[in-house]
């Protein structure tokens, strides 16, 4: 009873600040301008189910697909189990879903293999991050908490399957042995071998206390689990799925024309033009800080695991230079972070703290961007850092008139000979004449 | 050109003629001496397919995509905004273009600013072309040969053009051999955003010489490009390893036109 009442308390808070960090994060996402997503949600759906759910643009690099594959698997099916759990700790039942007979023991059976997978596929990622030290491990950016993140997420994944294999072999002990509470149900092809053969010099106390404290580690790691994804880059496994859903649905060549400066523009060429009623003339262009950028950006931070696919096709990234897309979207979520502590302790809005976005990426990150899209064609949840740089390239240019001194040479072309270089436009037909 | 003369927009209003297509030659195929020679083999494959096309000659402006690229929305808005009223007054349907960037702007970014036209970039016509007889390639000159193509970015990712100049290149009876990243994984030539008119920030290499290294992978007679930006970017890259006596770097219409003996 105490057990039960314990169990229920602790699911209680668990839930409670999951649920307020979660509203942290909506309140913080939503401090993003407005922008319309709502359009062609079939489409959307579509994109989600494919992107996100059926993980099709992992495919791509062929090992940490499969490995991914078997995580994600794990950790949608294994969920399932955590559902008879809860059960379980509320009524104080044992395998309380078993009534389903051969159906329950197979997927008992089949949660092992992919816990066992999962045990195997996370030492594969810690391998190739800290071994193999595969080369989009080992940026700057990642230096200090992101590889801590890292690092923790994959063995506190280890541990949980660990317990959960550990639990199965003094279960399936106690259940062989007849003990009592200790109901017939299950399979375990993984435990029996791995485990269980450690444990049968053991008396039915101590694997009750094995099992009752593996099962106990096991729900406790798992809320503990749960209320540190808000605070990690793990988030995807759930922003994957909306982000995904308000992908961007264009073409990906296509900049939004921002509509504050064709207003501007039509009153330039044509004086006599009417405003709109009620037309207020801009006050900024461009991205200065997070609250400045789309929600959907805002959106896409949090939905980063970091990965850094996007980093490994960046031409610039490639060939050395500062510029990581990665950390262009690191650099939103901290910032957005600050952005949001500063919120909380200042009574719900926000004080000027001489810092912004710009504080945390350079001019010099900034300038060396292609626009070439490998980035945002590689992310495999449909994460956007193009835009961020154009914005904020827009900010320096309209705000600040920082361009290079190349670039403002280029513009000064543009505007007195309709070409970025300085040939006469009354040239421009001049191949005409030649053979 | 020396069997045909290249109308403008405003001489084929003045007769009384109307243009199919207008050919928007872009900054660099007009001034870019090595870009110009595109511009003439597109307009002689035009000529060649019996389309009554037209340019705007001197009433062509930059589209402003690389004001907008390094984020002077303004400058760029300005620009779309003449050309926008330039276009509509000729009563523009349908424009090819010679270069990818134009291509991406005229086609995703005029729209909302008014400017509402069909737009194709010239390997997307000449395959059409290709496709309907309206042109046919007979002679060998790239039998067997080994041809490499250049994704630009603004054709591919951009826009998911990757198959029209692919499809092209096999109609040259060429072995089209690809890089190690190509298509959707390729690797851009360096010009985009901007770049190509300010020097490379700091870093180990530069963009172009690290796609060199993927188009000599390939052992090519010639590196195929779709974009007058790449081709300057490939070209020095070539150069870079002095391999230019042993590949040709080649837009997609030269090689048509030189198949074609245009």
């Amino acid at each position: 009873m105490i057990a039960q009442l314990l169990f229920l308390l602790l699911t209680a808070v668990a839930v409670y600040f999951f649920a307020k960090n979660l509203g942290k994060i909506r309140r913080n996402i939503l401090l993003g301008k407005d922008i319309d997503l709502s359009d062609n949600k079939a489409m959307r759906w579509q994109t989600m189910l494919k992107v996100a759910f059926g993980q099709t643009k992992m495919a791509v690099r062929p090992v940490p697909f499969v490995l991914h594959l078997i995580v994600y698997a794990g950790f949608v099916l294994i969920n399932i189990e955590v559902l008879e759990i809860l059960i379980d700790g509320i009524f104080g039942t044992h395998r309380v879903l078993s009534f389903f007979g051969p159906v329950y023991n197979l997927a008992i059976g089949f949660f092992e293999v992919l816990a066992f997978g999962v045990l195997v596929a996370c030492i594969l990622f810690l391998a190739r991050r800290y071994i193999l030290k595969i080369a989009r491990f080992q940026s700057p950016e990642l230096s200090g908490q992101p590889n801590k993140d890292a690092a923790t997420i994959l063995l506190v994944e280890i541990i949980l399957m660990a317990a959960l294999l550990t639990m199965n072999a003094a279960d399936q002990l106690l259940q062989s042995r007849g003990a009592e509470h200790y109901i017939n149900a299950g399979a375990f092809p993984i435990s029996s071998w791995l485990v269980a053969p450690l444990f049968v010099s053991f008396n039915n106390d101590t694997l009750i206390l094995i099992e009752r404290a593996s099962w106990w580690f096991h729900i406790i790691g798992i809320f503990a689990f749960m209320n540190y994804l808000p605070f990690s880059k793990h988030f995807h496994i759930i922003m994957a799925f909306p982000n995904t859903y308000y992908s961007n649905l264009k073409a990906k060549g296509e900049l939004n024309n921002m509509a504050s400066v064709t207003q501007e523009v039509k009153l330039m060429l044509d004086p006599t033009a009417s405003t709109p009623e009620g037309y207020a003339p801009p006050t900024s262009f461009g991205v200065k800080d997070v609250q400045d950028l789309t929600w959907k950006n805002l959106m896409d931070a949090y939905t980063c695991t970091e990965c850094g696919r996007c980093t490994s096709s960046c031409p610039q990234n490639i060939t050395g230079k500062l510029l990581s897309p990665r950390k262009i979207v690191m650099d939103v979520r901290d910032r957005l972070e600050e952005v949001g502590k500063n919120i909380d302790a200042n009574k719900g809005s926000f004080v000027d703290d001489g810092k912004n976005l710009h504080s945390y990426i350079s001019e010099e990150e900034l300038w060396a961007c292609n626009t070439c899209n490998a980035c945002v064609e590689a992310c495999p949840i449909n994460i956007n850092p193009m835009e961020i740089i154009v914005e904020m390239r827009r900010y320096k240019v309209m705000e600040q008139s920082s361009a290079p001194a190349s670039l403002n040479n280029m513009f000064n072309n543009l505007e007195n000979n309709q070409a970025p270089w300085q040939f006469s436009p009354m040239d421009r037909a001049n191949w005409t004449q030649e053979g | 050109m020396s069997d045909f003369r290249v109308k403008t927009m405003a001489e084929v209003a003045a007769s009384g003629e109307e243009a199919e297509i207008l050919f928007w030659v872009g900054c660099a195929g007009s001034f870019d001496e090595r870009a110009q020679k595109i511009t003439k083999a597109i307009a002689k494959i035009l000529h060649h397919a019996g389309i009554k096309f037209a340019i705007l000659g001197t009433e062509e402006a930059c589209t402003g995509d690389p004001a907008k690229r390094a984020g002077n929305e303004f400058l760029f808005q300005m620009m779309a905004m003449q050309n926008i009223t330039t276009l509509n007054m000729y009563g523009i349907k349908k424009i090819v273009t010679g270069c990818p960037h134009c291509f991406n702007t005229l086609k995703n970014e005029y729209p909302e600013l008014g400017g509402n036209y069909e737009v194709l970039h010239h390997t997307t016509l000449i395959n059409q072309l290709l496709q309907t007889g309206k042109l046919s390639i007979t002679g060998g000159a790239f039998k067997g040969q080994r041809i490499t193509y250049h994704d630009s970015c603004y054709l591919g990712r951009a826009n998911d053009i990757y198959e029209a100049p692919r499809e092209i290149i096999e109609k040259l009876d060429a072995a089209l051999v690809e890089m190690k990243r190509s298509r959707a994984n390729g690797l851009c030539c360096g010009a985009g955003g901007a770049q190509m008119f300010k020097d490379a920030e700091n870093g180990k290499k530069e963009v172009n010489l690290e796609r060199a290294d993927d188009m000599l992978e390939t052992q090519p007679k010639v590196v195929a490009a779709a974009c007058p930006f790449c081709m300057t970017m490939l070209r020095d890259g070539v150069k870079h390893h002095n391999k230019e006596q042993e590949i040709e770097v080649k837009d997609i219409a030269e090689l048509v036109a030189n198949a074609m003996e245009l």
